[in-house]
């Protein structure tokens, strides 16, 4: 008896230096992935608010002696007036106000229209069975795959025949088609998950299709509907090849104008600029994530609705 | 206030046969169970009533008017899911009312009936609250709820009792036949439950493989079940059905058990035969169930037997003896008072009054 519970003590005794020293590991091990991923970020950070002679002193890591927001304003607006020196200071043709309004105005519509039409989609593909419908739902799985460079030349004909081209509808409807695909992935799978029957009683209730669709549906979609948000922001925000393919000048998209920006500057290579403008483009991504990622999560995972 | 009547529905998924020439008639104010393994159809048969699935042939008729080709929700019939399916984004309210504010019915008359059926299934407390935030007795009260307020022609029921706690779906049980007797309409109700059957239906229609094997009063169908199947389903334990032979002797008949010593003959008197061409030496089932088997003698028409006891279940109330009768297993059902040691001859009495007989190849009753 007295042996055993020695025993134990020994075992309880490792054990605990055991979990201290895997839980050690982890720790450093996440810590240094954390770092690696945060790293690039505080670079442009600090870089952006450093002036082309900081920069050229040489730390990357270094913080800015002082915060100035000139780059920032340069990137955004095209010029400044430095306080100091009270020159203006000149930054090229490229800057990404009017690029941005551009992308906003095609990422809106964009992404409401695929999202209702995703889910309008998947609302009929598990709601309203039909013959084939499984077909059609495996093309749309189909369309998932198809991937970017495979639609351009098509697109570009059809855009031409629609008189779209370099337009920002233009820019919509292709967004619109190519994400179309997803958002019905996505909402096919949230509803398939939904209770027949209440379709049913609802249909019993004397509510047509569409009345289900907005005052039953809809109002139990949310999880999904932030994740098709998200998904649709993040793809149609940060495309490029789209963009560049279809719109071209006044009309492109600010992943565009970000190119042509770092790209043409002439002179010397303004890494404060173009760091500041890269963040300007990311900036609305992170903000749709840090709102919404709650529910991203929640939808990511759902597989129930109680009711 | 309606009857309705179902005249030869056939109905197909592909090609395999769910439902096959159903046949109903259905009273006004009938109460009318629909009772079957799962996978026998009823529930198709209850959507196809509701018009939530279409048939491949055959007629439907509410007050004698045809059905078949309208909308479900221009049919005046209301159903009760096994799910509750209420609305997850509306209160209880809503729930209750968005029917009729789809018929486009007047805010008043919707508020009236509303206060009606809420004070009905005493659930005006919970108006204001999401589905969510109810029990399961009460969100059943709140499908019924959703069906009662329409006031329409026929209810229909699937399964709604069948996801409650055992003591709540007695207690359920009680309230909708309490409902029934208080609003005299006509009910169409699906279950798997024979007890919910018995105690809930005025007439219980049993479905098996998509065919109705027999329908009647719930007394008759535990009485005299039409066939071997409607015996083995109905009652728990189920009937014994012993193998064996009818011997002619005279004008009557004797039941002789396979593998039995020529003597032991169970008489066969005062049973009524449906079917007259009984020949001697046919085949058969010998029916009776445990209930109906005697410890002592209490009836009239009886047959004394000795059997050993091989296995004893103790349910509480009642104990549910196995005997060996000729190599072939016969329950008995009895009440736990009594005591009884196993492996020893015991006197038995069975109730010849409460027999049942079927033929072995058509499974039919004689």
């Amino acid at each position: 008896m007295e042996k055993n519970n020695l025993k134990l003590k020994d075992l309880e005794k490792s054990s605990k230096i055991k979990k201290t020293f895997y839980r050690w590991i982890l720790f450093i091990i996440l810590g240094i992935f954390a770092i690696y991923y945060i790293s690039p970020l505080y670079v442009m950070l600090v870089t952006s608010f450093k002036s082309i002679e900081e920069i050229r002193q040489g730390n990357l890591f270094s913080l800015p002696s002082t915060l100035n927001f000139d780059a920032w304003i340069i990137a955004w607006q095209g010029q400044t007036f430095n306080e100091t020196s009270g020159l203006k200071m000149d930054a090229g043709n490229v800057f990404l106000k009017n690029y941005f309004w551009n992308s906003m105005k095609m990422v809106v519509p964009a992404v409401l229209i695929s999202t209702i039409l995703g889910a309008l989609n998947g609302y009929a593909l598990t709601k309203w069975r039909f013959k084939y419908d499984n077909i059609i739902f495996l093309l749309f799985l189909f369309g998932t795959f198809i991937p970017y460079q495979a639609i351009l030349l098509p697109m570009a004909r059809t855009l031409g025949v629609l008189g779209l081209s370099n337009s920002i509808t233009g820019l919509v409807f292709v967004h619109v088609i190519y994400g179309l695909c997803f958002t019905t992935l996505f909402c096919r799978n949230y509803y398939v998950s939904i209770s027949d029957e209440i379709i049913r009683a609802a249909r019993i209730d004397g509510a047509g299709f569409f009345t289900i669709f907005f005052k039953i549906l809809l109002p139990i979609s949310l999880p999904i509907l932030v994740v098709t948000v998200i998904w649709q922001f993040t793809q149609i925000w940060n495309d490029f090849l789209f963009g560049a393919t279809f719109s071209f000048g006044d009309a492109a998209p600010i992943q565009v104008a970000l190119n042509n920006m770092v790209l043409t500057s002439t002179s010397v290579k303004r890494y404060n600029v173009d760091m500041a403008a890269a963040i300007i483009a990311g900036i609305p991504t992170l903000i749709v994530y840090v709102l919404a990622g709650k529910y991203f999560i929640r939808g990511l995972t759902a597989g129930s609705v109680k009711g | 206030m309606a009857t309705l009547k179902i005249n030869n529905i056939n109905k197909n998924f592909g090609k395999t046969e769910v439902l096959k020439g159903i046949n109903l008639d259905i009273a006004d104010g009938d109460f009318l169970v629909l009772l079957g393994p799962s996978g026998c159809g009823k529930s198709t048969l209850l959507n196809t009533i509701a018009g939530l699935e279409t048939s491949n042939s055959g007629e439907i008729l509410i007050d004698n008017y045809k059905i078949n080709d309208m909308e479900p929700s221009d049919r005046d019939i209301a159903l009760v899911f096994q799910s509750y399916a209420l609305y997850p984004a509306m209160t209880v309210k809503k729930n209750v009312t968005f029917g009729l504010e789809q018929r486009k019915i007047s805010k008043e008359k919707i508020q009236e009936s509303l206060n009606n059926v809420a004070g009905l299934l005493q659930i005006e407390q919970l108006l204001e609250r999401k589905p969510s935030q109810l029990s399961g007795g009460q969100r059943q009260r709140v499908a019924m709820g959703r069906a009662l307020v329409r006031d329409p022609k026929i209810f229909l029921f699937d399964e709604p009792l069948s996801n409650l706690d055992a003591k709540l779906r007695v207690e359920m049980r009680r309230e909708i036949k309490k409902l029934h007797q208080k609003l005299k309409t006509t009910i169409v109700y699906v279950t798997h439950d024979q007890t919910e059957a018995m105690s809930l239906g005025t007439s219980i229609a049993i479905m098996n493989h998509g065919v109705i094997q027999q329908c009647d009063r719930p007394e008759i169908i535990y009485k005299k079940p039409e066939n071997v199947f409607v015996a083995d389903f109905i009652g728990s334990p189920s009937m014994n059905l012993i193998k064996g032979r009818l011997i002619k002797e005279g004008s009557d008949f004797s039941f002789e058990c396979i593998n039995s010593n020529k003597t032991t003959k169970i008489p066969i008197i005062n049973y009524n035969f449906i079917n007259k061409n009984v020949k001697n030496n046919q085949e058969v089932l010998f029916g009776i169930r445990p209930e109906h088997i005697y410890l002592s003698k209490i009836i009239k028409n009886e047959y004394e037997i000795k059997l050993k006891a091989i296995l004893s279940e103790y349910i509480g109330h009642e104990q549910i003896i196995t005997f060996n009768y000729f190599d072939q297993e016969l329950l008995g059902k009895f009440p736990s008072s009594n005591t009884i040691s196993m492996n020893k001859d015991l006197n038995l009495f069975f109730d010849l009054d409460q027999i049942s007989i079927f033929d072995r190849e058509t499974k039919e009753r004689l």
